[in-house]
C-alpha cells in the first residue's frame, strides 16, 4: 500500500489561551519532519491528523477525503508517540500483535505475521520479554513493528527517538527511511535535530506559535531562515 | 561552633523523647490495667476457651472481609466512570460529596443510615405507601455492612480513580487508535491498573472496618452480629468482666498489629510511569452503551452517598428540634465536646510537633520511631487504650476526676496519625530547604519557628486543628466508656436518646453534630486549598 497526501485545511484549534491554524499539505509518499520551539503546536499538529483532537473550525483531509470528525481507529493512520507505547504489563508479542488484533488474541497464522515483523525491525527472539527488560530504542522497535502491522498509509512519529543517543538515533532513523522506502508511507516526524530532517526527510515544515511557517523540500528549506526570522532564531543562526 | 548545633539537636530530640514518652506511657499504662489488674482473682486463662470470645473474633473478621469486598466491587465501576468522564458538569462536586463520608463521625452517619434505611425510615414508609413488601431488617450484618459500604466505598473509589488516572495518556490514544474493543480495554488497560492498588486498599478497608466500634454498636444485633471492639465495651460497661475484656483486648490487638504491618508492605510509593501527556478525555468511551452504564454508575454512587445525609437533615428539621436547641442538656453537652474536642486538637498539634522534631536529627531509626508513635493508635485501638484505664480509674475510685482527660487523650492519639501524614510531607521540605541554612546562621528554637517554620507550616497546622477538631467532637469510642450523667459530650447524649428511643431527638442531635462537621470540614478544604496552592 502507498501513502495517501494529508492536508489541513484552514484548520482552528483552540487549547486554553493557545491559539492554533494550519493550513498545510504534506504530498503522498512524502517522508517529513516537523520542526518548531516545545509549545508551538507540533503535538497538536499530529493529533490533528491521528484524530485524538479535532479541529474546532477547517478541515482535515486524508487522501482527499474529509476525516475531520472520524474516529481515530478508522483513520488510515498510525502514530508512535515519544513515551508509552507499549503496554508495561504485556510482553513484546502481545504488544506487537494488538496491531492485528485489538483485543490481543492470535491465531497461529498471526504469530508467525507479527514475528515477521520483530525479525524485519531487529527484535527477533525478543518476542516473551516485557517492555522493562528492553532498552528505548528496542521499546520504540516495537512500536515501529506494531505500526508495519497494521499497514496504515499515514505514519506519524511523535519525536520518537528523543531520548535516544546519537548512535543509537542514527540507526532508527535508517529504520523510518528503509520503511518509508519499501512500503511507500506518507511519513511524519516531529523532531527537533535539523539533523535529522537533513538525514532523511524529503520535506521539512517549522511551525511557530500555532502556525505554519514555512514548509518546503529539504534542501530549499534551510535557506529560508533568510526571510523567516522565527526559523533564523530556532535554528540559532 | 559544635556545641550551638550541639544544643539544637539535643532540643529536638528531648521534645521528641518527651512525647515518646506520654505515649508509651498511655499505652503501658492501659496494659497494665488490662494485664495486671483484670484478672482480679478469677483466672482469665478460662476466657480465652470462651466460645463467646470467639464467635466474636469470627464475626470481626468475617465483617470486615464482606465490607472490605463489597466496598471494592461497588467502587470498581464508579471508579471505572469518573476516570472516563474526565470533565462533566458537577464531576467536583461529586468528588466533594465521595470525600464526605470518611470525614463523617459514625454516629452521624448511622442515623443517615437509619432515618434512610431502618424500620420507620423514608425506604420503609415508601414501601408501605406503595404497597411493596417491606425490606429487611436493617440491624445485624446487613445494617453493619450497609454502613461499613457507605464509609469505604467512596475511599475505594477515590484510590481506583487515582491510580486510572496515573495511566499515561498515550494508552487510552493507543486504544482508541488500535480500535480496541470494551473489553480488551478493560482487561489491559483499566484492570492491571486497578489491580496493582485493590490489595492495599482492601487491607485498608478490612483495618478501618475490623476497628469500626460506632457501626457495631448501633447497629449490630446482640451477640450474633457484634465484634471486639463492641465486645470490650460490653464487658466493661454492662458486665464488669475484666478478664474477658482483657482477652478480647489481646486479640483486638493481635488482628490489628497483623493487619497493620501486611498493609505498611503494601504501601510502598506507587508505581508512577512518567508520561509526558496531559491527561485527556478518553476517546475509548463514546459510545452510548459506555456512556449509559458511566451515568448509572455515577449517578447511583451519588445517590448512596448523598441519600443518608438528605435523610438526616430531613429527619432533624422538625418541630421538635426548637425546644431541643433551648435545652439546657444540649448547652451542656455542647460545651463538653468544644472544651475536649480543642483541648484534643492541641495536644494532637503538640504531640505532631514533638514528633516531627525527630525528622531533624537525620537518624533514620529515631524518625521510623516517630512514625510508628504517631500511629500507634492505629494497632492499639481507642477501645482497647481506654479499657485499660477504664479499669486502673475503677480500681482507684477516680472514673469521675479523670475521664475528661482520658477522654481527650485517647481522641488526640485518635487524630495523630492524620495530623502526621498532613504535617511531614511540608515540614521535611521546610527542612529539606532551609535546614542546612538555618544551621549555618545559626537560626534555632522560637526564631526558628518565628521565621522558617511557621510561614511554611501554618495552613497544614490548620488543616490538621480542623481535622482532628472534627474528629473529636463527633467520637463516640472513648466516651462510651468514660460518660456518664454528669460528663455528656453530644455524641454520648445523642446515643442516650437513641438507647430511649427518642428519634427525634436523637436525629436533631445528628443534623447539628452534622452542621458542625460541614463547617470545619469547609474550613480544613480552604486551609488545603490554599497550602497545595502555596507549595510549588
Amino acid at each position: 500500500m502507498s501513502g495517501l497526501d494529508v492536508r489541513l485545511k484552514d484548520a482552528a484549534f483552540r487549547f486554553e489561551d493557545m491559539r492554533m491554524h494550519f493550513d498545510v499539505l504534506f504530498p503522498a509518499g512524502s517522508l517529513s519532519a516537523v520542526m518548531g520551539p516545545s509549545g508551538a503546536g507540533k503535538s497538536t499538529l499530529l493529533n490533528l491528523i491521528a484524530g485524538f483532537e479535532q479541529p474546532q473550525s477547517g478541515k482535515v483531509l486524508i487522501g482527499g477525503e474529509d476525516m475531520t470528525t472520524l474516529a481515530p481507529a478508522r483513520r488510515p493512520v498510525s502514530m508512535i508517540f515519544q513515551d508509552n507505547n507499549l503496554f508495561a504489563h504485556l510482553d513484546v508479542l502481545t504488544n506487537t500483535g494488538l496491531g492485528l488484533s485489538p483485543t490481543g488474541r492470535l491465531d497461529g497464522a498471526q504469530r508467525e505475521q507479527v514475528r515477521a515483523a520483530l525479525a524485519r525491525t531487529g527484535l527477533a527472539g525478543l518476542e516473551r520479554r516485557k517492555p522493562a527488560e528492553l532498552s528505548g530504542g528496542q521499546r520504540q522497535r516495537v512500536a515501529i513493528a506494531r505500526a508495519l502491522l497494521r499497514d496504515r498509509p499515514v505514519m506519524l512519529l511523535d519525536e520518537p527517538f528523543a531520548a535516544l543517543g546519537p548512535a543509537l538515533r542514527a540507526e532508527m532513523l535508517d529504520l523510518v527511511a528503509e520503511i518509508h522506502a519499501s512500503r511507500g508511507f506518507t511519513v511524519i516526524m516531529v523532531t527537533h535535530q535539523p539533523d535529522d530532517a537533513r538525514a532523511i526527510a524529503q520535506r521539512a515544515v517549522f511551525i511557530h506559535d500555532g502556525q505554519v511557517r514555512a514548509a518546503a523540500p529539504v534542501s530549499e528549506f534551510f535557506a529560508q531562515a533568510g526571510t523567516v526570522p522565527q526559523l533564523a532564531a530556532y535554528l540559532g543562526q | 561552633m559544635p556545641t550551638l548545633r550541639h544544643t539544637a539537636a539535643s532540643a529536638s530530640a528531648s521534645a521528641t523523647w518527651a512525647a515518646l514518652a506520654f505515649i508509651a506511657g498511655a499505652v503501658l499504662a492501659a496494659a497494665t490495667g488490662l494485664i495486671f489488674l483484670a484478672p482480679g482473682g478469677s483466672a482469665w486463662s478460662g476466657t480465652f476457651t470462651d466460645p463467646y470470645v470467639w464467635r466474636v473474633a469470627r464475626f470481626t473478621l468475617w465483617q470486615a472481609a464482606l465490607s472490605a469486598l463489597l466496598s471494592i466491587l461497588f467502587a470498581m465501576p464508579v471508579a471505572h466512570a469518573l476516570a472516563r468522564r474526565a470533565r462533566f458538569t458537577g464531576r467536583t462536586w461529586l468528588i466533594r460529596l465521595l470525600s464526605l463520608p470518611l470525614a463523617l463521625p459514625q454516629l452521624v452517619a448511622v442515623m443517615g443510615i437509619l432515618s434512610l434505611w431502618g424500620r420507620h425510615g423514608w425506604l420503609a414508609r415508601a414501601a408501605h405507601f406503595t404497597g411493596l413488601p417491606g425490606l429487611p431488617g436493617i440491624y445485624g450484618l446487613t445494617g453493619i455492612l450497609l454502613a461499613h459500604v457507605f464509609f469505604n466505598m467512596p475511599l475505594a473509589a477515590r484510590i481506583l480513580t487515582a491510580a486510572l488516572e496515573r495511566i499515561p495518556g498515550e494508552y487510552w490514544r493507543l486504544a482508541a487508535q488500535l480500535a480496541m474493543p470494551r473489553a480488551a480495554i478493560w482487561r489491559h488497560i483499566a484492570w492491571p491498573a486497578m489491580a496493582r492498588v485493590i490489595p492495599g486498599a482492601a487491607l485498608l478497608i478490612f483495618m478501618l472496618c475490623a476497628t469500626s466500634f460506632t457501626v457495631v454498636l448501633i447497629l449490630g444485633g446482640g451477640p450474633a452480629a457484634t465484634t471486639l471492639e463492641v465486645a470490650i465495651y460490653q464487658a466493661l460497661r454492662f458486665d464488669f468482666d475484666p478478664p474477658r475484656a482483657m482477652a478480647l483486648s489481646l486479640l483486638q490487638v493481635l488482628v490489628t498489629t497483623a493487619v497493620f504491618f501486611i498493609l505498611r508492605r503494601f504501601t510502598r510509593a506507587p508505581d508512577v510511569t512518567a508520561s509526558l501527556e496531559a491527561p485527556h478525555a478518553h476517546p475509548a468511551g463514546n459510545d452510548p452503551a459506555a456512556r449509559l452504564a458511566d451515568t448509572f454508575w455515577i449517578g447511583l454512587a451519588a445517590i448512596f452517598t448523598a441519600a443518608p445525609l438528605a435523610a438526616i437533615a430531613a429527619a432533624g428539621l422538625t418541630p421538635d428540634l426548637v425546644p431541643l436547641l433551648a435545652s439546657p442538656a444540649l448547652h451542656g453537652a455542647l460545651l463538653a465536646s468544644l472544651i475536649l474536642a480543642a483541648a484534643a486538637a492541641a495536644l494532637t498539634l503538640i504531640l505532631s510537633w514533638a514528633l516531627l522534631q525527630s525528622l531533624r536529627l537525620r537518624d533514620p531509626s529515631f524518625a521510623a520511631m516517630g512514625d510508628l508513635a504517631a500511629s500507634l493508635i492505629l494497632v492499639i485501638p481507642p477501645v482497647v487504650l481506654g479499657a485499660g484505664w477504664f479499669i486502673i480509674l475503677h480500681r482507684a475510685g477516680q472514673e469521675a476526676t479523670l475521664a475528661p482527660v482520658l477522654v481527650a487523650t485517647i481522641n488526640a492519639l485518635m487524630s495523630l496519625p492524620f495530623a502526621w501524614r498532613i504535617l511531614r510531607p511540608p515540614f521535611e521540605e521546610a527542612q529539606a530547604r532551609y535546614g542546612r541554612l538555618c544551621a549555618a546562621l545559626d537560626i534555632t528554637g522560637l526564631a526558628r519557628l518565628r521565621l522558617v517554620d511557621w510561614p511554611m507550616l501554618r495552613r497544614p497546622l490548620g488543616l490538621a486543628a480542623a481535622l482532628s477538631l472534627a474528629l473529636s467532637i463527633g467520637d463516640l469510642g472513648a466516651i462510651a466508656l468514660f460518660g456518664s450523667e454528669s460528663f455528656r459530650t453530644l455524641p454520648w447524649l445523642l446515643y442516650q436518646k437513641l438507647g430511649s428511643y427518642r428519634t427525634d431527638e436523637a436525629a436533631g442531635l445528628a443534623l447539628i453534630l452534622l452542621v458542625f462537621i460541614l463547617a470545619l470540614m469547609a474550613l480544613a478544604e480552604a486551609l488545603g486549598g490554599q497550602s497545595r496552592r502555596n507549595t510549588p
